[in-house]
């Protein structure tokens, strides 16, 4: 039997960390400040005390070695939850991810694997620059030999950090910062895990398809509300699984509807909306009715304070994208 | 703890209050003897900076300043003291609380307190924040929000005063956590491989946000950590700002002689959190106040003024007065500036038209 909790995602990423932590002695984390004060975020607040600190470990500030660690600790076995404090923070450790983290197992023709789950907050909403802020998926679901996972909401962040935790490969969990504590839902402590590698479909049209993933979903799912107040009828498609990408979902939904949107918080140019948007074109083009709408932050470098929102793809900008493509005959 | 307190000040048992602080001016402090108007000069910099910072603070406060804030409080007499031991040329680079490090070079505050608050008048145009600020004129090359990233920066500008010929040094600051960053190593190794000028400075805090810095590494005498590339470092009272002029006019002599580069731990203290965010569960109150009480910097620069008897408590209270009118003043021009325009979102990206 199962108790259901009402959480915030922060809290949903506490709850599977601890979940699994239980069932896993393999399973450690660590990071800069993650034991003794529980991570700047809080996510695992409470843990070190739970696990102790040989389990939950404050490592000197060195992300190269984090992630260079956490692969010579797959190597044997274990499974290392490196948190990396921002995601801007992680190019000390790209080289390790890149070429170490996603390469081992086809290196070793799968005599290694590495379950290693990096954890990091990312993309914008706190009006801090650059690396704080930025939204640099793209760069490592190029990355051929990692999984990438981003959750748009507690339920999700609960269920795809739990596969994630149990996965034999290297997976990068992006939480969406912005929505750490902006919802809140009932989700079911029962230990269950999410598919890594399918779409979900939060709402069902016949008019036109919506793609998200992230923060934005949350713009998303407010545009499909608008819409819908004008009788547009509007489905909706999470990707969580962004690398590798379910786009046999995506093909269905746009199959039904002949017209899409996608939707992202990363610069427009070589963004995941853009290879989205190429499948679409490849594989579904008679399916179309309408071009392929895209909204995305712009290609510039994620400014400060006031003028984030000026970037940040707003719930106008994603229904006036989908009146445009809903006009086109 | 950068010093012990003496006996005396120990058996005390309540912290000293603000108002009756004794801070005891240490021998070592004549290595350097600073004249009237050098004391002088040393108070209303590091007093400037701490006025500046209590700001800032307030500024966060009240929702003006975006993002994080890393505020200097505590830590004054570190860039006051080196500043002071630099000639024109000298560059400056440092990480993310490089608010002291601005006002030290001569950077005005006005451009600084708009650049905090993200106005089209600020010294990035409002783009940058706190972390990101620069200044050519002044030869400060930022302001830098990833640790330990500028040191291979700082090294590479030392790298080009030599190319150059200029007689010109590398100022390159950063903290305790930074400096078990790996890429500090490979700078360290290519600067004495080299014999660039850089000054290296460790500002020693003593916290990298909650950890201690004997919880990051076996070694936590930081001036050592040259010892296998063959940079000589020293150990500084950082909160002594004769000891730091005296220390880095030593170093920059042994630099701009063509040696190559050196170390300097700069033992220090930050009275406020990381930044503005901080629960500070990972040290006392106690342990904060007994650092103010006993080795404030600017306290320590006071006393002796005073004790001098060439000026008086009513005429340093006059400067206090000037100080804080040109923070108010760079606070109203801050709020009184327009935001950048949304144009702005792509200028400085690269070059327009034909490069
Ligand atoms: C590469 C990188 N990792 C982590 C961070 C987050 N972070 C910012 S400051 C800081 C602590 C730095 O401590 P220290 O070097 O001692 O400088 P201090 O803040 O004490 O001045 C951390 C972990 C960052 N900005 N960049
Ligand atoms: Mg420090």
């Amino acid at each position: 039997m199962s108790d259901t909790k009402i959480l915030t995602l922060i809290e949903a990423v506490t709850a599977a960390l601890d979940h699994e932590m239980g069932l896993d002695k393999e399973i450690v984390l660590m990071g800069e400040d993650v034991g003794k004060n529980g991570g700047v975020f809080r996510a695992t607040d409470g843990l070190q005390q739970k696990y102790g600190d040989e389990r939950v470990m404050d490592t000197p500030l060195a992300e190269a070695m984090i992630a260079g660690l956490s692969v010579g600790m797959a190597a044997q076995g274990m499974k290392p939850v490196p948190e990396i404090q921002f995601m801007g923070f992680v190019f000390p450790a790209f080289n390790q991810i890149a070429t170490a983290a996603a390469r081992m197992r086809n290196r070793t023709r799968g005599r290694l694997t590495m379950p290693i789950t990096f954890r990091m907050p990312y993309g914008g909403g706190i009006h801090a620059p650059e690396h704080h802020s930025e939204s640099t998926e793209a760069l490592f679901a190029h990355i051929p030999g990692l999984r990438v996972l981003i959750p748009s909401n507690p339920t999700r962040a609960y269920g795809l950090l739990l596969a994630s935790l149990r996965s034999p490969d290297p997976i990068l969990f992006l939480e969406p910062k912005r929505v750490y504590r902006m919802v809140k839902h009932e989700v079911e402590m029962n230990g269950v895990a999410l598919p890594l590698d399918k779409c979900f479909v939060d709402r069902e049209g016949d008019d036109i398809t919506l793609i998200s993933w992230g923060a934005m979903m949350h713009e998303t799912l407010l545009a499909a509300d608008q819409l819908a107040k004008d009788g547009v009828s509007v489905e909706v498609i999470d990707v969580a699984t962004v690398a590798p990408m379910d786009m046999e979902t995506i093909f269905t939904s746009v199959r039904k509807t002949g017209r899409c949107v996608v939707v992202q918080e990363a610069p427009r140019a070589g963004g995941l909306g853009s290879e989205i948007a190429a499948e679409i074109a490849e594989h579904e083009l008679m399916s179309l009715i309408a071009p392929i709408g895209r909204v995305a932050g712009y290609d510039t470098i994620m400014p400060y304070a006031k003028m984030e929102m000026q970037y940040m793809p707003s719930v106008e900008r994603v229904v006036e994208e989908a009146q445009k493509v809903l006009k086109y005959v | 703890m950068v010093k012990k307190p003496t006996k005396a000040t120990s058996k005390k048992t309540k912290p000293a209050k603000a108002k009756t602080k004794k801070v005891k001016a240490s021998a070592k402090t004549e290595k350097f003897k600073a004249t009237h108007d050098e004391l002088m000069h040393y108070y209303r910099e590091m007093l400037m900076i701490r006025r500046f910072e209590e700001k800032s603070g307030q500024m966060y406060g009240m929702g003006l300043i975006g993002g994080f804030c890393h505020l200097y409080i505590g830590q004054e007499a570190i860039v006051v003291g080196i500043q002071a031991g630099l000639k024109d040329g000298d560059a400056t680079i440092t990480g993310y609380r490089d608010h002291g490090h601005m006002l030290a070079a001569g950077i005005d505050p006005n451009a600084v307190m708009a650049e905090l608050t993200g106005r089209a008048t600020g010294i990035s145009s409002g783009k940058g924040g706190s972390m990101h600020m620069f200044s050519t004129e002044k030869h400060f090359y930022g302001g830098h929000g990833i640790v330990g990233a500028q040191v291979p920066l700082g090294t590479g500008v030392a790298f080009a005063n030599k190319y150059k010929g200029n007689d010109n040094i590398s100022v390159i600051y950063f903290g305790d956590g930074a400096s078990n960053q790996g890429q500090v190593f490979e700078a360290f190794n290519m600067a004495k491989l080299w014999n660039l000028p850089a000054l290296f400075i460790i500002e020693n805090n003593q916290y990298a946000m909650g950890t201690a810095v004997e919880r990051a590494t076996g070694r936590a005498d930081l001036s050592h950590r040259g010892d296998s590339f063959a940079i000589p470092g020293k150990l500084v009272d950082g909160m002594n700002v004769l000891e730091v002029k005296a220390e880095t006019d030593k170093a920059v002599k042994y630099i701009r002689s063509g040696k190559g580069p050196m170390i300097l731990e700069m033992k220090t203290y930050r009275y406020r959190g990381h930044s503005m965010s901080d629960p500070a569960k990972y040290r006392t109150k106690e342990e904060v106040q007994k650092m103010r009480a006993e080795h404030d910097p600017i306290d320590q620069i006071k006393d002796r003024l005073l004790k001098s008897g060439k000026v008086t408590e009513e005429e340093l209270k006059e400067l206090d007065k000037e100080l804080k009118a040109i923070v108010t003043k760079s606070a109203d021009f801050a709020q009184a500036s327009p935001f950048p325009e949304p144009s702005e979102l792509y200028t400085d990206i690269l070059i327009e038209g034909e490069a």
